[in-house]
């Protein structure tokens, strides 16, 4: 799984019809240490996330179609957690939404 | 699943079995300000109604494959919706 930070909606009118009524969120992807990596992903919300939170993200195709409970969805990334804390290597990082 | 923006078209008349119907386009991957990321790939469009100069976003792997109507074909990009807009709240 992955750690991002949602930075923004995706708002798609046509699409493939397993998107119908679920949120995407662009989620840029950070680092153990709480850093930006550069890189980001567009994620199903299944958990009610908003702007500036910090989420768990999982990146692959099997997990993310038990999440959403369809066995042929087109989905790859889902959001499945909202971090309260994260502490690496015994400092507390900033997880507050910004 | 990324941004992509649909740079072209392709057109093959010998397919694989199980791609009859389906459009093939190019699409640039796009960072998240909208910048070119990488080199274009050659995705299948499942929604059928992207175009040359459309936001879309796109998903690989394993999964590109089941948003076409023949679920097990061998493709590896997907065209899975045409974004109307992108709202960064930062």
């Amino acid at each position: 799984m992955k750690l991002g930070r949602v930075a923004g909606t995706v708002v798609s009118t046509i699409s493939h019809p397993i998107y119908d009524g679920r949120r995407l969120l662009m989620c840029d992807l950070l680092e153990a240490s709480g850093e930006d990596t550069g890189d980001y992903l567009i994620c199903v919300d299944t958990v009610g996330a908003g702007a500036g939170e910090v989420v768990l993200i999982v990146d692959e195709g099997n997990g993310a179609r038990q999440v959403v409970a369809s066995p042929e969805a087109p989905i790859r990334a889902v959001i499945v957690g909202i971090v309260d804390e994260l502490v690496v290597d015994g400092s507390t990082l900033d997880v507050t939404g910004r | 699943m990324q941004l992509a923006e649909v740079v072209g078209t392709v057109v093959a008349s010998v397919k694989s079995e199980g791609l009859e119907g389906v459009r093939f386009l190019i699409v640039q991957p796009l960072d998240r300000y909208r910048k070119p990321q990488g080199r274009p790939v050659v995705a299948a469009d499942a929604v059928a109604m992207a175009g040359p100069g459309e936001l879309v976003y796109v998903v690989g792997s394993r999964e590109a494959a089941l948003a076409l109507p023949v679920p097990f074909v061998p493709v590896d990009h997907a065209i899975v919706g045409i974004v109307d807009a992108v709202e960064r709240a930062r």
